[in-house]
């Protein structure tokens, strides 16, 4: 873990950095690379989608890059104070408390969101490091694994079974406070909606393949897909994904395997290359007859524009997506439903699993 | 001599009159839709009166009210201050279709077929079978004459149902008051209030009050106590007459020699120039006119075109003026940018014609697509703007050179902008008798193409303008209110001094940045003057320099000034975009230097920097 006074340095560094351009008579600026579908590459290495090398300049020649970095340096002061005082906030509280900086205030949170990655991405640090929280809750799990999560009350360990309720044990926002101990699954599946989930925990599917269910409450929070990496890499353990099946739902799937664009700069911690997607498939829909809905514009919209994203382009996902523009049809998950209750888990799931080598 | 498809069919139509004519025709002459015959009757009715006081010069002061009267039915009622209308030819005027006297001359006026105020009369008295009641007086002195009348549709004759002397209020005008089916729309681009404001944009002389039908009352007051030149009759001009025209003139002409016909039937056309005509055509200038056919009019023609005559008058048309046309255009909004230009006059067919052209951007006006305003001889045209040429002519027009947006490539652009097009001609060549739309005559499209682009070009260098003061303003922005911020930020999180940022700003503001310094050793003060063009032109300028004390050496060559306030050391100097070059000059040392600011002559945007005193920046 790195120390606090070493990430104050990392981004004090910054500010010098701007610092020593104005005194050299350069006007001040700040270089990131391009946070854009087109610039998001394959890496060989760790198998997932990484920042390119188009970069983008946050210059004080225009004012709109002025301000940029205005806020960039009023944030950096506000984290150095939090990291010195031992406290820390919530990205909301972030925004919130800009009010008090003038000039250098907040539009809106998603701005002050944005910068906060940059600073990740110039610092080669994570927002825990600064002490910032997000909002969104960590997933729930269920299943034969036993962690030790460090807690307010000192470590804590808990079986995900035995020691939880029905509603399972939350990940931490930090997921490198707990430690793996040990498990007694075959896979974990990771399921986008809550129905789901519960159907899966209700038909007792947990026990009877012995499998870690997670949910991932839509598109996954960092932590949710960060406790996937480590199940994934320190179990050694096949990871599925289960969606609806429509196009967001494809991008819930391809975060979790490759990484989102908007945090490329994190997929080597947080993303899952060995994750793979069990459906609901446009394959599934026309086989099984499925419950449909009718793709609206925006639905074709968002899977032309999967044609043409990197992460989509292999020879299963081109054919699944023009049959679904094809078909013109989407499918939830809880479409399975039209077989009875226990379709999915008794039919559907142990169908994929075999087929792809899980079971 | 032959007679022509037209001739022949005239006398036909002569068997019906034109009242059944109309009957059967409402559409054409605007009375399609109830919601359009009321804007008609309103629009003749007001045509009429603004002529009338034209023509008498007096100030127009009409009221235009309109009365629910039945479930669906409409009074209009139109009053003016006008001339009056003397007893015997009050029938004659609202109740006879085609009656006028504007058949021997040309002369630009609102109502030209004399067919207007007649249909609206018609229509009132075909949907609701009530008589129109006309009051006018003549002057005091007079008593006003009242009467009720409909139209002998079979025979086109007016019938005076009820006739009798009274009393009214105004010392001479006209009232007419006509009962019709109709529907009373609001707001909307098509409606009673917005011709009327129309009207008043380019009436600016007259005092229009309208109330609606709620009892709610608007004064589009007169902006001018001048009246607009009156018209002037004037003969046909020689250019781009027609064939059949000119046949017809010649045949009706009460000259009976070829040359006499010339210069006294047509404008512009002297003796000299109408013998060299006859000489151009090999004609005898004793013939007789009367004596042509086609195929020696068709040679009289050719020479006419070929001769060299000058334009037409203007003087025959009445331009709304560009003084007053920026006035009507801006009206309440504030707007950033108004323009207006008025073309010569140009002839089509042997008609002159003009094209005024007002253009107003910016401000208050909002709307996605740019609004046209198309007037001909002063009346707003409210419907038909599809089949316009002015409408035409603006959306052949390439706006992307003008900076406005176009939805593929053509069509009206978009933008906060209003184009006023006025076309003032002794005959608007409209494409039907309703007298929306004007026909694509070349000529006029032509002209109102260049009004239009005229005005447009000066928006585009207003624009230009507009965008390097924002850009100024941006930049000006960033150097006096963000980056100091920044320069206070960083050096008190660091702990460190304030940076010179002077380089800085030059850079941002594509300055000529001087950077002043100096150094002591052994009783001799070192200055140095470093200096960079930012900007992206090539600098000639003058450095002046005052030497604070005795000059021992100087570097590049320089010119020395001398003067009661000490020596100056002057540099002439060309420097390139992103040229550097340092200036250096030792002088023996004096105990307070005061590290003047240095002087620089022939470039205006200049940072001064380094460690010059008496203020910075």
């Amino acid at each position: 873990m790195i120390k606090e006074g070493g990430v104050a340095k990392n981004l004090l560094s910054i500010v010098e950095g701007l610092y020593d351009q104005m005194s050299s008579g350069e006007i001040p600026n700040l270089i990131l690379p391009t946070r854009s579908k087109n610039n998001i590459e394959y890496n060989e290495d760790s198998c997932v989608w990484v920042y390119g090398n188009s970069e983008s300049t946050r210059s004080a020649k225009s004012v709109r890059g002025a301000y940029r970095l205005l806020k960039t340096v009023y944030t950096i002061d506000f984290l150095n104070y939090q990291l010195k005082g031992g406290k820390s906030s919530t990205l909301r509280e972030l925004y919130y408390i800009s009010e008090g900086w003038d000039l250098a205030k907040f539009g809106a949170q998603e701005e002050s969101n944005k910068l906060i990655e940059d600073l990740e991405i110039m610092s080669d640090l994570q927002r825990e490091n600064f002490h910032i929280r997000p909002e969104e809750d960590g997933a729930s799990v269920i299943g034969p694994i036993k962690i030790r999560e460090e807690t307010r009350r000192g470590l804590k360990e808990i079986h995900c079974q035995d020691d939880v309720g029905e509603g399972g044990y939350q990940i931490p926002t930090d997921v490198d406070r707990i430690d793996l101990l040990e498990h007694d699954a075959d896979f974990l599946i990771a399921i986008e909606t809550g129905g789901m989930r519960d159907r899966l925990v209700e038909n007792g599917f947990d026990e009877k393949y012995r499998a870690i269910i997670v949910h991932l409450k839509g598109q996954p929070a960092r932590s949710t897909r960060r406790f996937l990496k480590r199940v994934d890499k320190e179990f050694k353990i096949p990871v599925v994904v289960f969606t609806d099946g429509d196009p967001w739902s494809y991008r819930i799937y391809a975060s979790v395997a490759y990484g989102s664009i908007k945090s490329a700069h994190l997929s080597e911690y947080i993303a899952t290359p060995n994750a793979r997607f069990i459906g609901i498939q446009p394959s599934d829909i026309v086989n099984y007859d499925l419950p449909s809905d009718k793709l609206s514009d925006q639905d074709i919209g968002a899977l032309k524009s999967e044609l043409s994203d990197p992460r989509f382009n292999t020879d299963y996902w081109r054919k699944e997506i023009n049959l679904q523009l094809d078909i013109k049809k989407k499918s939830e998950q809880q479409a399975l439903a039209k077989y009875g209750l226990d379709f999915v888990t008794d039919e559907y799931l142990p169908t994929r699993l075999s087929e792809m080598g899980v079971l | 001599m032959e007679e022509t498809v037209a001739e022949k069919l005239a006398k036909k139509q002569r068997s019906i009159s034109v009242a059944e004519f109309f009957e059967k025709n409402k559409q054409i002459l605007g009375f399609g839709s109830v919601a359009r015959a009321l804007i008609s009757t309103v629009k003749e009715a007001v045509d009429n009166a603004l002529d009338a006081c034209e023509e008498a010069d007096i100030l127009p002061d009409i009221m235009v009210e309109i009365k629910r009267s039945g479930k669906d039915a409409y009074k209009v009622i139109v009053e003016d201050n006008g001339p009056g209308i003397v007893k015997e030819q009050i029938s004659k005027v609202f109740g006879k279709l085609l009656y006028g006297s504007r058949f021997y001359t040309l002369k630009q006026s609102r109502g030209q077929q004399g067919i207007g105020i007649s249909a609206a009369v018609l229509y009132g008295q075909v949907t609701t079978g009530k008589p129109t009641k006309i009051t006018s007086r003549i002057g005091v002195g007079y008593p006003a004459n009242y009467c009720e009348m409909i139209i002998d549709t079979k025979n086109n004759e007016p019938d005076i149902v009820f006739e009798s002397s009274k009393d009214w209020d105004r010392p001479h005008g006209t009232r007419i008051e006509v009962e019709l089916v109709a529907s009373y729309i609001k707001g909307r681009k098509q409606s009673v209030h917005e011709y009327l404001r129309a009207t008043s944009i380019v009436n600016p002389h007259a005092r229009i009050t309208f109330i609606d039908p709620d009892g709610e009352m608007e004064v589009f007051e007169r902006s001018t106590d001048e009246m607009p030149r009156r018209p002037k009759g004037i003969k046909p001009h020689p250019y781009g007459i027609e064939l059949g025209t000119l046949l017809k003139m010649l045949k009706n002409s009460e000259n009976r020699k070829l040359a006499a016909f010339l210069y006294s039937d047509f404008s512009r056309i002297g003796r000299k120039t109408a013998f060299e005509i006859c000489e151009r055509a090999g004609m005898d200038p004793e013939i007789n006119p009367r004596d042509f056919n086609i195929e020696s009019a068709k040679k009289l023609l050719n020479a006419l075109k070929k001769s060299n005559i000058s334009a037409p008058q203007l003087d025959c048309l009445s331009p709304i003026g560009e003084e007053l046309m920026k006035k009507g255009i801006e009206g309440d909004s504030l707007v950033d940018f108004v323009l207006t230009t008025k073309r010569s006059t140009s002839v089509y067919s042997g008609n002159p014609f003009l094209v005024e052209v007002g253009l107003a951007y910016g401000g208050s006006l909002t709307g996605e697509r740019v609004e046209v305003m198309r007037y001909a001889n002063k009346v707003p045209l409210l419907y038909g703007g599809g089949g316009c040429a002015i409408t035409h002519a603006i959306e052949r027009i390439n706006w992307k050179n003008y900076g406005l947006s176009q939805s593929g490539g053509g069509g009206i652009p978009y933008g906060p902008m209003v184009i006023l097009v006025h076309l003032a001609s002794t005959k608007i060549p409209f494409t039907s008798e309703s007298k929306d739309a004007i026909a694509d005559v070349r000529e006029i499209l032509d002209e109102v193409e260049r009004g239009v682009k005229e005005v447009a070009r000066g928006l585009r260098i207003f624009k230009e303008k507009e965008k390097k003061f924002k850009k100024k303003r941006e930049k000006e922005e960033i150097i006096k209110k963000i980056l100091p911020k920044i320069v206070e930020k960083t050096s008190s999180m660091l702990e460190r001094e304030p940076p010179d940022i002077s380089r800085v700003i030059a850079r941002i503001m594509g300055n000529l940045l001087v950077d002043k310094e100096y150094a002591e050793e052994d009783g001799r003060s070192y200055f140095y003057l470093d200096l960079c063009n930012y900007s992206d032109i090539s600098l000639n300028f003058k450095i002046h320099e005052r030497a604070e004390g005795e000059i021992i050496s100087y570097e590049p060559e320089a010119k020395i000034v001398d003067s009661p306030a000490g020596d100056y050391l002057v540099w002439s100097l060309k420097l390139k975009p992103r040229d550097e070059i340092r200036l250096k000059y030792t002088i023996r040392s004096i105990k307070e230097l005061k590290m003047e600011r240095p002087f620089v002559d022939g470039v205006k945007d200049v940072t001064i920097g380094g460690r010059c005193f008496g203020g910075k920046g």
